[in-house]
């Protein structure tokens, strides 16, 4: 039964980028150091103390609202957002308010609600701001000792906002796979969640068809949610806590003020956070330590020209110059650019895309999943796989034999053509072949009569056999000139 | 003539010369400061031991005959807003009384370069947040021509410690008239350069789009050498302009012929004192004699000048002030007394009552005021009618310069309406002592050059100063003005009675 309402959702995503020093200072960026050891005067907000902008980052930044569709301004400037937090030494962060480098973009993902089918998401703006440090507190009852690290604080931030176009909590998690995807390929970001390089804020309200009208429910902001996962259940618990709540108070938008939620994993519910945290007043003015970025048209196509093939274009390739499935398409995709470069080598030097893409999928991905690694450090050379793939479909050796050679090659580090000739793999010669298979049909009268009879599958007890007496014939010669000589006898 | 009565330009000939070594001209100056300081009241902290290593290096460097910097030898002053690496810098408040910044700011690191022998950090209003230095929370500082008096302020150590002889040469900072009110009143040479010309990184932000650091000095020539030394393009302040910086001390002889020198007639009007504008009549006819014409221009919108600078600077202060919380370095009140939320009348959870209680203990009443005033300013719902209307009329302002300086090379007139003011007259009177601010403020809002010299004396003997503006970079013709003046007049040479 479908629900009486339309979920609407927007999302508010941060992405750290992957510079190596930090927005307006020079500390490093790179995760997991002791606390408080990547700091400088300028990110713990010394007096005194003036940011500089790092270059990269907004070079990075570019990067991803091109590839977002986003209209890039000419002019941008940067804004202090005041207020006070121990993991905010000055007192504000310096972030972007009403001229964000770039805003009105979009981006496609495909629907898990109507698959097939394309949905688009629009994005609101795309800004640039520093992330402010961690705070870590003693739930130790009686025990008001908190911490602060402020290794974080100054990292570069991308705030990526979307319009409220996404109608079910599955469109929220593929969405997310989807940018996550996109700023890996682009290198912008590596979006591990777990080391909160992605952060997701999530909007959320139902529109309930009540008796005719159209009645929108309180927006609620849901926080705190740390796996795209979490983000999917989190709205799906949230969309019918809504409903319930509409059902018992009736309330609508407008009626009170905008709430914010935090996911709790365990218990699976969100809960309400304090309200006084929310009516703040952020008291945005021009940042006067800094001067306004301006970008022209050559830097826009300077942009646009290193972005490389992104995954929605990468999918349609795939498909067309090698036959490939969407599915399959998707799935190479998915495992992100050097998994598909990978691919592209195999296909090219094996000359059978859909074969190689079988086998990158079947054997490959397989590898790298149980051994945890990425495919470079794969032990098969992508040529060599390619070379392998062609032999296979060249009929030189069977898919369960090219199995075989796959492993020694992977154990070995050897080229396929060492292994084929050291496991003494070679083609059957025609008339070899045809006097094997005449000896047994000759040893196998039963079958040949069955064959007369038209069963055909009888012919499966004679591969085995045929097998046995030589491991380098191909099943499928086998097959289809047993069953051409039964005929004849 | 005594060491400490010297120019800083005559004390490097005589340091170059050998006639006098580093050493003697700090042990001068330090006995200057013994002599005069407890009365005067300018330095916060002497670097007696430091200085005299400092000189005693240079000293050496010389006999070795390396090649030394401009300033080598040459006592300095800081004003206490200026980061010195692991010594305090207070900023004259309780809420830093026992910061010690772990960098130098760069103008620091170019006196460092120059070789000058930094000498001691000297007193100052809260934050640079006044016009008489009343407003320090740590020391009392007086007007070496009558100790009854304020030296003005915020730079009011800086100024007091030139005219008093306990140094050649000091650093301060001007956010609305900082250096030039206090030099001013004090009767010694003060200029704001262009905003941008030298490096803010290491000067403890008071309102970042206005503040600007310059020299104070007896003469001109001395200004133009400590600016040549502090000035050039810094890449860690974003806002320094990468302009390459003219040997300010060479243009210095070039006569004035034909200087088209402009006065705004509403500087004339009611509220200037009549010795002031005697005065400074009196100077702009010597620059006249010097071969410069007087005419008039207009600087329609300067009227609103003061209104505009208290509420850009406050909006800034309250945002740059922020980050004294208590929460990472400098005062923290250690009450664990709970506060309450003055609206609501619940208490505060820990955090926010720690914050209350540091800022309301660390910060003074002017700093306090300004922090409100700003915070109020840039509310929701303020905003628009105070600080982006602020900004607009900034623009103007701005561009009555232009218009100005299209038909004038400088700007000439008083830099403050009356001579120095009794201590304690305007401290409970912010809005009197906001409008000392009335014929400086304008070069901050506009980011543009001024200088202030003195130009005569009253008849209770307090110095008058003149004012000269120019445009943008144009600090060259500025100190060529004013050491031109100087060459004509004397004012610059008199002691105060101490």
């Amino acid at each position: 039964m479908s629900a009486p309402y339309t979920i609407v959702i927007g999302l508010e995503v941060h992405v750290q980028l992957a510079t190596q020093s930090k927005l307006f200072c020079g500390c490093s960026t790179k995760f997991g150091a002791p606390p408080n050891t990547q700091t400088c005067p300028v990110c713990i907000g010394m007096p005194g103390v003036l940011p500089v902008m790092n270059r990269r980052a907004f070079e990075l930044a570019l990067q991803a609202a091109t590839a977002l569709d986003c209209q890039i301004a000419s002019f941008t400037k940067w804004d202090r957002k005041n207020y006070y937090y121990p993991d905010l030494p000055k007192g504000y962060q310096i972030s972007q308010f009403d001229l964000p480098f770039s805003h009105a973009g979009h981006l496609d993902i495909d629907d898990p609600d109507s698959p097939g089918n394309s949905h688009r998401v629009g994005i609101i703006r795309v800004h640039l701001e520093e992330d402010a440090g961690k705070s870590m507190h003693d739930e130790v009852a009686g025990q008001a000792d908190s911490r602060i690290d402020l290794n974080r604080t100054g990292t570069p931030l991308l705030e990526i906002v979307t319009e409220p176009d996404l109608r079910s909590p599955q469109q929220a998690h593929v969405f997310l796979n989807e940018m996550k995807l996109l700023l890996t390929y682009l290198g912008v970001s590596d979006c591990n969640m777990q080391e909160g390089s992605l952060r997701v804020d999530a909007n959320i309200n139902l529109h309930i068809d009540a008796d005719g009208e159209k009645v929108a429910t309180p927006i609620v902001e849901v926080k705190n949610m740390n796996s795209f996962r979490a983000v999917e259940r989190a709205l799906d618990y949230e969309a019918g806590r809504q409903y319930d709540v509409w059902q018992e108070t009736g309330q609508r938008l407008g009626d009170v003020p905008k709430q914010t939620r935090g996911w709790d994993e365990a218990a699976e519910v969100t809960r309400g956070q304090r309200h006084k945290e929310e009516s703040s007043d952020y008291r945005y003015f021009p940042e006067p330590d800094l001067a306004p970025v301006t970008v022209d048209d050559a830097q826009r196509q300077g942009v646009r020209d290193v972005l490389g093939e992104l995954p929605a274009a990468l999918r349609t390739r795939l498909q067309q110059e090698f036959a490939l499935t969407p599915y399959d398409a998707d799935v190479l995709v998915g495992q992100g650019r050097e998994l598909v470069d990978y691919f592209l080598a195999v296909a090219e030097t094996s000359g059978d895309g859909r074969l190689a893409s079988n086998w990158v999928q079947q054997y490959v991905l397989r590898t790298l999943n149980e051994q945890a690694i990425d495919i470079g450090d794969y032990g098969v050379a992508a040529e060599q796989l390619g070379d392998l793939v062609r032999r296979v479909a060249a009929g030189e050796l069977d898919t369960g034999r090219g199995r075989e050679v796959l492993a020694d090659m992977l154990a070995s580090g050897k080229p396929a053509a060492e292994v084929i000739s050291a496991r003494g793999i070679e083609q059957v010669d025609a008339s070899e072949l045809e006097t094997l298979c005449r000896e047994l049909l000759a040893a196998n009268p039963k079958i040949v009569d069955d064959i007369k009879a038209g069963k055909q599958k009888a012919v499966g007890a004679l591969i085995g056999q045929a097998k046995k007496m030589n491991p380098n014939v191909n099943p499928g010669q086998v097959r289809e000139l047993c069953l051409q000589l039964a005929d004849t006898m | 003539m005594s060491l400490v009565d010297a120019s800083a330009a005559e004390s490097l000939a005589e340091l170059a010369a050998g006639r006098v070594s580093a050493v003697e001209l700090t042990e001068a100056c330090l006995a200057q400061i013994d002599a005069h300081d407890e009365r005067v009241g300018a330095f916060l902290h002497v670097r007696r031991e430091a200085a005299l290593e400092e000189a005693a290096g240079i000293d050496r460097r010389r006999a070795a005959g390396e090649s030394l910097g401009a300033l080598a030898g040459l006592s300095v002053a800081i004003k206490d807003n200026m980061c010195l690496r692991g010594e305090t810098t207070t900023c004259a408040s309780r809420m830093l009384a026992d910061f010690r910044p772990p960098y130098d700011a760069t103008v620091v690191d170019r006196l460092r370069a120059a070789d000058a022998v930094i000498i001691g950090k000297t007193n100052l209003d809260e934050f640079a947040m006044g016009g008489s230095t009343e407003n320090s929370a740590l020391g009392e500082t007086r007007n070496p021509w009558d100790l009854g008096r304020a030296p003005g302020g915020s730079s009011g150590g800086s100024a007091a410690a030139v005219a008093a002889r306990m140094v050649p040469l000091a650093v301060g900072s001007d956010t609305g008239g900082s250096i030039r009110q206090p030099a001013g009143l004090c009767g010694v040479t003060g200029m704001k350069p262009t905003y941008g010309r030298v490096s803010r990184r290491g000067l403890v932000a008071f309102a970042s789009s206005l503040d600007q650091i310059g020299p104070l000095a007896r003469t001109a020539e001395d200004a133009a050498l400590l600016l040549e030394a502090l000035a050039g393009h810094d890449p860690r302040d974003a806002t320094s302009v990468p302009r390459k910086v003219p040997a300010y001390r060479e243009g210095l002889a070039k006569p004035l012929k034909g200087l088209r020198v402009g006065i705004v007639p509403e500087q004339f009007a009611a509220g200037l004192d009549a010795q002031v504008e005697a005065s400074v009549r009196e100077g702009l006819r010597v620059l006249e004699s010097l071969g410069a014409t007087i005419r008039e221009v207009a600087l329609p919108h300067s009227a609103a000048g003061v209104a505009t600078y208290y509420i850009i600077a406050p909006c800034e202060a309250s945002s740059n002030l922020a980050r004294y919380d208590g929460a990472h370095y400098g005062f923290r009140s250690e009450s664990t007394e709970p506060t309450r939320d003055a609206h609501s009348r619940e208490e505060d959870n820990p955090l926010v009552s720690m914050y209350r209680r540091t800022r309301a203990g660390g910060f003074g009443a002017e700093v306090k005021r300004r922090i409100m005033l700003g915070t109020y300013a840039l509310s929701a719902g303020y905003y628009d009618a105070y600080y982006l209307k602020a900004l607009r009329v900034r623009r103007l302002i701005r561009q009555d310069f232009d218009r100005a300086f299209a038909e004038v090379d400088l700007l000439a007139g008083p830099v403050t309406a009356s001579s120095a003011f009794e201590l304690g007259e305007k401290v409970d009177d912010p809005l009197a002592m906001y409008l000392v601010d009335l014929f400086t403020v304008g070069a901050n809002l506009a980011g543009i050059p001024g200088i202030s010299i003195p130009c005569g004396f009253d008849e209770g003997g307090l110095p008058i100063g003149l004012q000269l503006q120019a445009p943008p970079f144009e600090e060259e013709c500025l100190l060529r003005a004013a050491h031109q003046f100087q060459t004509a007049t004397d004012w610059h040479q008199r002691r105060p009675p101490l």
